[in-house]
């Protein structure tokens, strides 16, 4: 149930923002409704959940439940329509600092080569060119692509756009990173490859992440803490810690006893969404 | 360019390595391909030069014989016309003025309107308010068969520069502002909100997301555009003017002078290719961030 979200860190201490090992995230009875033709309609509803920082929270659910939503408000992209969301303490009004956010679709700016597309953070925030530049040549050797800085993103593959884009999240040295399926769109060798480089940067930056997955494994490989999301109009069904050890190896722990339990454990809370977005599918069609 | 294709395949792991020869096998089969491309490109300018040999030949001959040239004109007259002019001066002056008037200007024309063009799209592009309270007039304005707008110019601002200025300011003006609002509009949603997170104030948006966007679609409309600007250069030089190609042209016509009308047209079309070509490097330029058209790449 939702009270599990927070059962780790209960009583958000309001009162006094920015108290250290405080909630980077919270979220209560958060609510997203859109305009549509339709009418009104409801992506999420009541959502509660806070996540500490340093943290890495994966959100499972069916596929269009409103999973990106909850991102949206977080990032301050879209107002919540009801409720409350706070970032670091303060209510989301506008983008937050410290926001890191990895779209599904690449974002990287096809007109700039990899580095200036990595300098694009820094140069927005007032870098001069060169120190921005200087600061992203040193973030695209972090992320493996050294000796492709001049290239455009046509040029390369899609794990080296990932990688761009990757690098261009992490210059900015967010302290709460965002991923909406980042990998979804990639090959099942290149997606393990990188979950690894991105638990690899993760370990060292202290930031906290909120990764969107449709993907039980790959939610499972990377993060502390699932929670399953109930079929549109999404709020959280139940949340799991996940007892594996770190630092893990994407391609090997997916392998170990503990993993498959914790895999079937959450599963079966899944499963019945996914069959209700299953169903609710099938009603379409017929 | 191949090399584009080759790169995201293998690059992967080794920076900047282009499979580069290998064993004498492949080299060869490099070496035939070429030539194989060679003959083509030979080929196919054969099949032009034979065209146009046989095009003007054939009129050269039916003016000789059964149609009458003083209608029709002839390629030999046309071409001894655009002599003439080039040596002796036409009967307005010498040749090259009349070059320098009008593209003069189709140039300024074609600068003012572009400019407005592209800063009004990309304001109307971006701004939903205001461009839904303009839709209206700008659906009523494009309407108005513009080119009668010319003779207005006349009466406004006489017989001199300006009102061709103005005549090929409005032609090239709708078209770059449609292309230029349309690339606003069409900015991909998830680029702004990636240099939103990133940082990116309002303006800044604007300037590295929404502008380069939108430069390859007003690129397209800079081709067709400057045609326009020589257009309505030409006819506003043609309802009245005391110099330029269109007053040449509108002359020929008075003294029923056929080759005259040829040649003015000849230079035009030189002028405007001319012109195209510089648009075309360009955008070669401009656009060196995209990957190369598919259909230039011929299969082997």
């Amino acid at each position: 149930m939702s009270t599990t979200a927070s059962s780790r860190r209960d009583g958000p201490e309001r009162s006094e923002p920015e108290v250290p090992g405080g909630p980077v995230i919270e979220l209560e009875n958060a609510t997203k409704r859109f305009r549509s033709a339709g009418g009104v309609h409801t992506a999420v509803r009541d959502l509660n959940m806070s996540v500490g920082p340093g943290e890495f929270v994966a959100v499972v659910g069916p596929t269009g439940c409103g999973k990106s939503t909850t991102l949206s408000l977080v990032s301050g992209l879209e107002p919540a329509s009801g409720g409350r969301v706070l970032v670091q303490g303060r209510p989301v009004d506008g983008i937050p600092d410290g926001i890191g956010y990895m779209f599904q679709n690449d974002a990287v700016l096809p007109w700039r080569s990899v580095l200036d597309n990595v300098a694009a953070g820094p140069r927005y925030r007032g870098a001069s060119r060169r120190a921005a530049r200087e600061r992203a040549r040193d973030w695209v050797v972090r992320v493996g692509l050294e000796g492709f800085e001049g290239y455009y993103p046509h040029q390369l593959s899609g794990g080296m756009r990932k990688r761009v884009a990757l690098a261009q999240t992490l210059v900015n040295e967010p302290s709460v990173m965002l991923m909406d399926e980042p990998f979804s769109a990639l090959d099942v060798q290149t997606r393990g490859l990188m979950q690894d480089e991105l638990l690899r940067l993760w370990s060292g930056s202290g930031a906290a992440v909120v990764f969107v997955t449709h993907d039980l494994e790959e939610a499972l490989v990377l993060s502390d803490r699932v929670v399953v999301m109930t079929a549109g109009p999404a709020t959280i069904k139940s949340v799991f810690d996940v007892p594996l050890d770190r630092p893990r190896d994407a391609e090997e722990v997916r392998l170990t006893g503990e993993f498959l339990d914790i895999y079937r454990e959450v599963w079966d809370s899944l499963r019945e969404e996914v069959q209700i977005t299953r169903e609710r599918g099938a009603g379409h069609a017929a | 360019m191949p090399r584009d294709a080759e790169a995201a395949a293998t690059i992967e792991k080794e920076p900047a390595a282009r499979p580069a020869g290998g064993d004498g096998g492949e080299r060869a089969a490099i070496a035939r391909a070429r030539t194989a491309g060679l003959r083509r490109a030979l080929g196919i300018n054969t099949v032009r030069i034979a065209l146009v040999a046989a095009w003007l030949g054939s009129w050269e001959l039916a003016a000789r014989h059964w149609i009458d040239p003083f209608y029709y004109s002839m390629p030999s007259k046309i071409w001894d016309r655009l002599v003439g002019w080039f040596t002796d001066g036409t009967s307005q002056g010498s040749i090259w003025e009349q070059i320098a008037v009008t593209l003069e200007e189709a140039v300024i024309g074609f600068a003012l309107g572009s400019a407005g063009g592209v800063v009004l799209g990309i304001v109307l592009g971006r701004s939903r308010f205001l461009s839904d309270v303009c839709a209206p007039f700008i659906k009523a304005v494009n309407a108005i068969p513009r080119i009668i707008l010319a003779s207005l110019f006349i009466i406004w601002f006489g017989l001199g520069m300006q009102s061709k200025i103005a005549t090929a300011f409005v032609l090239v003006f709708f078209a770059v502002f449609f292309n230029a609002f349309q690339g606003a509009r069409e900015v991909d949603r998830n680029l702004v909100n990636n240099a939103r997170i990133l940082g990116a104030g309002r303006l800044q948006v604007l300037w590295t997301i929404v502008v380069p966007s939108a430069t390859s679609w007003i690129l397209a409309s800079l081709h067709s555009a400057f045609g326009f600007a020589i257009i309505g250069a030409i006819v506003g030089e043609y309802t009245g003017a005391d110099k330029g190609l269109g007053l040449l042209i509108n002359h020929s016509q008075g003294t029923f002078d056929a080759a005259g009308i040829y040649a003015g047209m000849i230079i035009i079309t030189v002028l405007a290719l001319l012109a195209e070509y510089l648009l075309t490097l360009l955008e070669g330029r401009l656009l060196r961030w995209r990957p190369a058209a598919s259909g230039h790449d011929i299969q082997i």
